[in-house]
C-alpha cells in the first residue's frame, strides 16, 4: 500500500513557512530592541557600581521619603478609584439614564489628554492666582505642591482604569442575576456582596492593579502639582528625574529599577490570575 | 393567594407597553399569558413581581394593594427565561439563598436551611446534585433548579417568564407535564409566559392571550379555541382561514358569489373558519377553487387550495379532507364551512 506521504496538506490559513519565520523573527527582535533592552539596562546601570552602592541609593534619606510619598499617595489614589470606578461604572451598565454617553466620553477624558494638562488644570483650579486657592490657603489648607495635589493628581490619571476594565463586563452580565437576588428577598447591600461582586471580581482585580502601577508610576501631571521639594513632595518617578538631572546614573537607576520591578510584578499578578481563571480573566470572566 | 389586576397601564418612554390592562387571577390557578413577541406579556408577569412598576393602575395580592410594594415585600417565586442561576454558588447555595439573606429575626438556623434545601431537591428531583455548579447541569436541570430556589421563599405566587424557552422540545414536553403535577400537588398560584400555544393550551387552567399590550381574550383552552373572541385570537390560535366576505339579506357573499351559509347583518366582514371545519359539497353556492397541493397529515389529508372567482386574485387556503375523498392535484374541489365567525367591519 503506497502512502501518499509526498502530499503535504497545508491549512489555508497558514502562511508560507518563510513568512512565518520572518514574522516571528520581526516581532521579537522589536519586542528585544524597545521593550527588553531598556529594561535590562536599567538594571545594568543600577548594578554598575555593585551591590554597595545600589543599596545606598535605595536607603538614602530622599529615596526612602520618595518611596513613602509614593506609596502613600498610591494607598490613598487607588481606594477611592476603585470606589468611583465600581460606582459609574455600576451606574452605565446597570442604568438608563440621560447623559450616559457623555459620562462614558468624560471617564475616558484622563487617556486622551496629556499628563501635563491633568496637572495643570489643578494649577489652574488652586494656584495663588485662582479662586478656590486663597481661600484654602486662609484656612491653613495647601493643596498645590503638597500631598493633596499630587493625590488629586494621580485619582485624576488613574481614574479609567477600574471603570473602563468594569463596563464591559457588566454590560455583558445584565441586572438578571440582581433581579434574581431582589427577588429572592434580598437587599440592595446583599445582592451587591452576595451577588454582583462575586461576578466582577476578577476583572475588578485586574482595573485595580492597572491603576496601581500607573498611580505608582505617574510622572507628567504629578510634576506639575508637586513642585519637587526633595523629602517633601518628590514621589519615586519625580526623584528619578533629579537624581538624573544631577548625573547621579547610579542612584537614578536605581530607584528606577523598583518602579521596573513594579511593572514585572504587575505583570506576573496579571498572568498568574489569566492562567487561573482562563483567558477570560483579563475581560473579568471567569 | 388571589391576584387582581386594576386597569394597568405601563409606559416606557412614551411608548405604551401595556395599555389599561385589568385581570383577576384566583387562589390556586396555573395561568398562562400567551402572545407574540412585544405583546406586553413579560412586561405585565414583571408587573406583578414588582420588578417593574406601572405607569398606572393597582394590583392587589388578596385584599393587600402592591402597587407599591418592593419586590422583595411582595414575596414572590420568579423563575427568569435564562434561569438567572448564581455561577459562583453550588445548587445547595443557590437554592439557600433566599432563605440565607432573610434578617436575622426570621432567619433559619444553617441546619434548618440544609434540611429545607434537600426537601426541595427532592421535589425537584435533583438529590445529589447539591455540590454541583450551574454550569454542570443540564438546560432541564438548571430550569428546576431556579424553581427550587424560588419555591425556598415559601413565594405568595410563583411567576416563571418563558419557562421553557431554553429547552430542546423533549425535555419541554417532559418538564411541561412535571410542571403540571408540581402545581397540582402545592398549590401555588402560579403565571408563566409563553409564546408556544401548544405549552399554554396543554399546561394553564386559563389562558390570556396578548397582543400589543392588550388583553384581547381570558379563557380556557377551548374557550380561545372554539370561541375566539377577536380576529386577532382566530388568526393566532391554532391554523385558521381569513376570507373577507360581504353580509347581504342574510347570505354570505365572497368576491360578489353567495357561500350557501346564512348569517344575519348587512356589510362588510372578515370570515375565519378552522382547516377542520370545512365539508366538501357539490353544491353551485360554495366555495371553489383549484388544489395546488396535497400532504398526509397523521390521520387526515390537508388541501391547499386557490380559491377565486373569475376576476379575482386568488386566495390560497388549507383545508383537512377526508383520506378517502377524490382529491386530485389540479382538480376543481367546492366545499363550505360548517363552522365560522364573521368579524364585522
Amino acid at each position: 500500500m503506497s502512502e501518499p506521504s509526498h502530499i503535504k496538506f497545508r491549512n489555508p490559513a497558514d502562511e508560507r513557512p518563510l513568512a512565518k519565520v520572518l514574522l516571528i523573527a520581526l516581532s521579537l527582535a522589536f519586542l528585544v530592541f524597545f521593550l527588553f533592552l531598556p529594561l535590562v539596562s536599567v538594571f545594568v546601570e543600577a548594578f554598575r557600581k555593585g551591590w554597595e552602592e545600589y543599596y545606598e541609593a535605595l536607603v538614602e534619606p530622599d529615596a526612602v521619603a520618595a518611596i513613602r510619598l509614593t506609596l502613600t499617595v498610591a494607598a490613598i489614589a487607588v481606594p477611592l478609584n476603585l470606589l468611583f470606578g465600581l460606582c459609574a461604572a455600576w451606574a452605565i451598565a446597570k442604568f438608563e439614564f440621560r447623559g450616559k454617553s457623555f459620562l462614558i466620553t468624560l471617564i475616558d477624558l484622563p487617556f486622551s489628554i496629556s499628563p501635563v494638562i491633568s496637572g495643570l488644570v489643578y494649577v489652574l483650579l488652586f494656584g495663588s492666582n485662582s479662586v478656590l486657592g486663597p481661600i484654602l490657603k486662609s484656612h491653613g489648607i495647601e493643596i498645590l505642591f503638597a500631598v493633596p495635589g499630587i493625590v488629586l493628581a494621580t485619582i485624576f490619571v488613574t481614574f479609567p482604569f477600574v471603570a473602563r476594565e468594569l463596563i464591559p463586563l457588566m454590560q455583558d452580565q445584565g441586572t438578571g442575576d440582581e433581579e434574581a437576588a431582589l427577588s429572592l428577598g434580598a437587599s440592595g447591600w446583599q445582592t451587591f456582596w452576595f451577588v454582583t461582586l462575586p461576578n466582577i471580581k476578577w476583572g475588578l482585580l485586574y482595573g485595580v492593579l492597572l491603576c496601581n502601577a500607573r498611580a505608582m508610576g505617574e510622572f507628567g501631571a504629578v510634576s506639575v502639582v508637586s513642585g519637587h521639594i526633595r523629602g517633601l513632595t518628590n514621589t519615586m518617578p519625580l526623584h528619578v528625574e533629579i537624581l538624573y538631572n544631577e548625573y547621579n546614573f547610579v542612584a537614578a537607576f536605581a530607584v528606577a529599577s523598583l518602579l521596573a520591578l513594579l511593572a514585572l510584578v504587575t505583570l506576573a499578578l496579571k498572568t498568574i490570575l489569566e492562567l487561573r481563571f482562563g483567558a477570560g480573566a483579563a475581560g473579568g470572566r471567569h | 393567594m388571589d391576584v387582581k389586576i386594576n386597569n394597568i397601564r405601563k409606559e416606557f418612554g412614551r411608548f405604551p407597553a401595556l395599555n389599561d390592562v385589568s385581570l383577576k387571577i384566583a387562589s390556586g390557578e396555573l395561568i398562562a399569558l400567551l402572545g407574540p413577541s412585544g405583546s406586553g406579556k413579560t412586561t405585565l408577569l414583571r408587573l406583578i413581581a414588582g420588578l417593574d412598576f406601572p405607569t398606572a393602575g393597582q394590583i392587589f395580592f388578596g385584599d393587600e394593594d402592591a402597587s407599591h410594594h418592593s419586590v422583595q415585600e411582595r414575596n414572590v417565586g420568579f423563575v427568569f427565561q435564562s434561569y438567572a442561576l448564581f455561577r459562583h454558588m453550588t445548587v445547595a447555595e443557590n437554592i439557600g439563598f433566599g432563605l440565607k439573606v432573610r434578617p436575622a429575626s426570621t432567619r433559619p438556623a444553617k441546619a434548618e436551611i440544609r434540611r429545607r434545601v434537600s426537601e426541595l431537591l427532592d421535589m425537584v428531583q435533583l438529590s445529589g446534585l447539591e455540590k454541583r455548579y450551574p454550569n454542570q447541569l443540564s438546560g432541564g436541570q438548571r430550569q428546576r433548579v431556579a424553581l427550587a430556589r424560588a419555591m425556598a421563599i415559601e413565594p405568595r405566587i410563583l411567576l416563571l417568564d418563558e419557562p421553557f424557552g431554553a429547552l430542546d422540545a423533549k425535555v419541554r414536553k417532559e418538564l411541561r407535564r412535571w410542571l403540571r403535577e408540581f402545581h397540582d400537588r402545592t398549590g401555588h398560584t402560579t403565571v408563566f409566559v409563553t409564546h408556544d400555544q401548544e405549552e399554554a393550551l396543554e399546561l394553564a387552567d386559563r389562558v390570556v392571550v396578548m397582543s400589543q399590550g392588550k388583553i384581547e381574550q381570558v379563557g380556557s383552552a377551548d374557550d380561545v379555541y372554539d370561541r375566539p373572541s377577536s380576529p386577532f385570537v382566530f388568526s393566532f390560535i391554532g391554523e385558521s382561514t381569513q376570507l373577507p366576505v360581504e353580509l347581504k339579506s342574510g347570505t354570505v357573499l365572497f368576491q360578489g358569489e353567495p357561500l350557501g351559509i346564512t348569517e344575519a347583518g348587512e356589510g362588510p366582514g372578515q370570515m375565519f373558519f378552522r382547516p377542520e371545519d370545512v365539508e366538501l359539497s357539490q353544491a353551485y353556492d360554495a366555495l371553489s377553487g383549484k388544489v395546488t397541493a396535497c400532504r398526509r397529515l397523521a390521520g387526515t389529508r390537508i388541501a391547499e387550495i386557490d380559491i377565486a372567482n373569475h376576476g379575482h386574485a386568488p386566495y390560497h387556503v388549507e383545508i383537512e379532507v377526508p383520506l378517502h375523498a377524490p382529491v386530485e392535484l389540479g382538480s376543481d374541489i367546492r366545499f363550505r364551512p360548517t363552522r365560522w365567525k364573521i368579524f364585522r367591519g
